[in-house]
């Protein structure tokens, strides 16, 4: 076990290293001085120059992207062009608003996905089923940011029971702020919850026709005993593999969710900074998000070998 | 998860309360598109400083009203030499910043020292050209001595790039802004909302609303939304002039439109062939059909211009009439300059609605009398990088949002790249002119003559579009600069 962790650990660390070499410099190499953007199009050129050298600018890209990687191995991301505050104050206040939104979004979307997958895999093929895989099939085809002005038309300016947008801090209350996360955690969790209980199905309908499953029923197990004490245990290997992926897709991909609902989260961050040319804070959370998703998978695949000796074995 | 309900709606009554108290104290909640990068307007060009601050926390020595009218501010009065080399400002007395220290002579001479320093990172940096010294005669006299005469003097001293800092708080102003104004700065959540509260020992008139609070929503349909639901008060550049008529169908909202500083064109790179030959650029200025590009790309806001100049302006002169549409005669002015089977060029679009809408629109009208403009979509940041300062385009559609810009025809080098000694001698005299009859005759002379050589393709003036809840008053319809200026806002009783 220690040699397997050992091995995939180092490949997190390679994979990290390349990852933070492509976004620096495909980030660098696309046009667009940071400088001449925040001083417009009167600015004189001397002007342009002292704005460069006070961001520090005017050094080599590969001294840059030395500097970038030293200050982040020690938690420190550099400072902000525009905000001119520390990236890591700027990252630190916006997760703050993500995770709590992809952590609802993702118990939103395991509660509606468990019971309806195990509901439609125990009656397939019956109406139950049909009826769970159209709406699952829906759920997959529409795009969740026309889902989110749905929410927003409905809820927000019809019945007035949420806001359109914008995020009260948590200052204010949890209760005011997970108020305010619903609709857009929600519009997050639907497509999530349709392709989590598909999987669910589907893996649960394998384990339905295993040898096991039927030893359990010749024991005298009934077909519900034997589906709970032996059938969803089994099938919820694949199931936490996609939950590991989509919390990862969750974080990065709320970008569009954060835009719908003005949310200062990180992806609206990511937003602002690339169109506004901050190099700086657009590298670091990208590399924060790559980071999150290399060590998910990292957790994923260790939770692979507890759950599977077979995988220890073999490796 | 019943008692999860019962929390929630609690605490959406809690929020709604705090709403509804926030209100009759005399709060209010605007939104903007865009957040501003920082709060010192005096070292970025982005608008959206201004849009926050001005007025509002940080005051010049002179000010613009919301008619356009430049007005004393912390300068109460002032004397100009009969030279006009010597200014002499008096400035209000028992002016305070918000961190209580006090305003004087010597907060004005750092302030326009350290915007026209050799370091400065001052994004307008031009508008103090010309400044050879800034002195205090006592703390309630400044002295400006310029080395030539520059009737533009008091305009530029009321740009947000002028405000008067102090150099006690000057470390910290982008992220804690000190100023002279009705409103002081209380909070920043960045990425969602700044929070100004009434400065209770303000100079002049002081604010009639308690506090404010600005929040940046950018995009078009949130925006909608945010406004429908009523979680704003107001938003001033509203994002989405096709759902105007809603609003003004709405009793709830009144829609406010005005104009702005900016004049949208169609630029033309005057050096490059074949637009170096003034026939083929009146021949674009005739392909062009004015008030299809307002209606499809504007919802029909925007006044047309035939010139680089405010409608509003006293001193502007109506020469649509120049560059009027008529396809035909562009024709025949293609044929002249002996392009009669047309020719190919490039349109570089930078992202807003105006540009890339009106872009397509643009190389229809074009193609119609054999003009093949091929549509290049790119950012900001890209075209201030290939086309404003690489001059490596063909046309391109910006809006030019600063106030009285004309001048920039003067710069042969800015990247329309219009080189006219003419027009070059007429700014000489027009910024050494201080009467004002003379100035309006100088400057509709300037107008006339790009105008005639149809340097550019002059389109429409931006309109400036506001929605707001019945009831409050006072915000700016027009646009002068980017100010959201509140000092004057009120809710009615």
């Amino acid at each position: 076990m220690l040699r397997y962790s050992l091995k995939r650990l180092l490949s997190l660390v390679i994979s990290l290293a390349v990852a933070s070499l492509v976004i620096f410099f495909v980030i660098e190499v696309a046009p667009g001085d940071p400088a001449s953007f925040m001083l417009g199009i009167n600015a004189q050129p001397d002007t342009v120059a002292a704005l460069r050298s006070e961001l520090g600018l005017d050094v080599p890209k590969w001294q840059r992207y030395l500097d970038w990687l030293g200050g982040m191995l020690t938690g420190d991301f550099g400072t902000s062009y525009t905000y001119r505050t520390p990236v890591s104050d700027m990252v630190a206040e916006r997760v703050k608003v993500s995770l709590p939104l992809a952590l609802y979004a993702l118990t939103l979307s395991t509660a509606l996905a468990f019971p309806a997958g195990i509901y439609a895999a125990a009656r397939r093929g019956r109406p139950g089923d049909m009826a769970v895989m159209g709406a699952t099939q829906l759920g997959v085809a529409i795009p969740n940011f026309w889902f989110a002005m749905m929410l927003v038309l409905v809820f927000a300016i019809n019945l007035r029971w949420f806001g359109a947008g914008g995020f009260p801090g948590w200052d204010n209350g949890v209760w005011a702020g997970l108020h305010a996360l619903t609709l857009p955690a929600i519009s997050l969790a639907l497509p999530q919850a349709a392709i989590l209980a598909r999987v669910m199905r589907s893996s649960l309908i394998d384990i339905l026709g295993e040898d096991f499953m039927r030893t359990a029923r010749a024991k005298g197990l009934s077909r519900r005993q034997a589906l709970w004490r032996h059938g969803v245990r089994n099938a919820l290997i694949p199931v936490l593999t996609i939950i590991g992926l989509q919390f990862s897709f969750l974080l990065a991909g709320a970008i569009i969710i954060e835009q719908v609902f003005y949310l200062p989260g990180l992806g609206r961050l990511v937003f602002q900074s690339i169109s506004s040319r901050d190099l700086i804070v657009v590298e670091s959370v990208v590399m924060l998000l790559v980071f999150a998703v290399i060590v998910v998978n990292f957790l994923v695949d260790l939770a692979y070998a507890v759950v599977d000796p077979r995988l220890r074995a073999r490796t | 998860m019943k008692h999860f309900a019962r929390l929630a709606a609690v605490s959406a009554l809690a929020l709604s309360a705090g709403i509804g108290a926030a209100r009759a104290e005399g709060g209010i909640t605007v939104a903007m598109q865009l957040e501003p990068p920082h709060l010192d307007p005096t070292s970025a060009a982005a608008q959206a400083i201004d849009s926050v601050v001005y007025s509002n926390i940080f005051e010049g020595l002179t000010r613009f009203m919301g008619d356009g009218s430049v007005v004393p501010g912390l300068a109460e009065s002032w004397e100009i030499s009969d030279d006009g080399l010597t200014y002499t400002f008096s400035l209000h007395e028992g002016v305070t910043f918000h961190d209580g220290t006090a305003m004087d002579a010597e907060d004005v001479v750092f302030s326009l020292d350290r915007a026209r320093a050799e370091d400065s990172v001052n994004a307008q940096k031009a508008l103090f050209d010309g400044i050879e010294s800034v002195e205090a005669v006592d703390p309630a006299t400044v002295r400006i001595t310029l080395a030539e005469p520059n009737g533009n003097l008091l305009f530029n001293l009321a740009w947000g790039d002028a405000v008067i800092v102090a150099p006690e708080s000057i470390e910290t102003i982008k992220t804690n802004p000190v100023g002279t104004g009705a409103f002081r700065f209380a909070n920043w959540v960045q990425g969602d909302r700044i929070d100004i509260e009434k400065n209770p020992d303000y100079w002049g008139t002081p604010a009639v609303l308690d506090k404010a609070t600005f929040k940046f929503i950018s995009d078009p349909t949130a925006a909608f939304a945010a406004m429908m639901a009523e979680d704003i008060d107001a938003f001033a550049g509203f994002p989405a002039p096709e759902n105007l008529p809603q609003f003004e169908a709405d009793p709830r909202f009144q829609v406010l439109v005005g104009s702005t500083e900016g004049e949208t064109i169609l630029s033309i790179n005057n050096k490059q062939p074949p637009f170096d030959d003034i026939k083929v650029r009146e021949a674009i200025a005739h392909a062009i059909d004015r008030q299809a590009i307002i209606d499809g790309a504007m919802f029909g806001y925007g006044t047309p211009i035939g010139t680089h100049f405010a409608p509003h302006n006293p001193a502007y002169v109506d020469l649509t009439g120049t560059s009027a549409y008529d396809p035909e005669k562009s024709k025949a002015l293609l044929a002249e300059a002996g392009l009669a089977d047309g020719f190919e060029t490039t349109l570089h679009l930078p992202p807003p609605s105006y540009a890339r809408r009106g872009g397509e629109i643009i190389a229809a009208q074009l193609a119609e009398v054999g003009i093949k403009a091929e549509i290049i979509n790119v950012e900001w940041a890209q075209w201030l990088e290939s086309v404003f300062r690489g001059k490596n385009f063909g046309l391109t559609i910006v809006s030019h949002t600063e106030p009285m810009d004309i001048g920039i025809y003067a710069r042969p080098d800015y990247y329309f790249q219009y080189d006219n000694p003419d027009f070059q001698a007429l700014m000489d005299t027009l910024n050494r002119t201080t009467d004002p009859d003379k100035r309006t005759g100088l400057l509709q002379q300037a107008q006339t003559v790009i105008a005639e050589d149809f340097v550019n393709g002059y389109l429409f003036q931006l309109a400036n579009l506001g929605v707001a809840k019945v009831g409050l008053e006072g915000l700016w319809a027009n646009a002068p600069t980017a100010a959201i200026d509140l000092t004057a806002v009120s809710w009615a009783q």
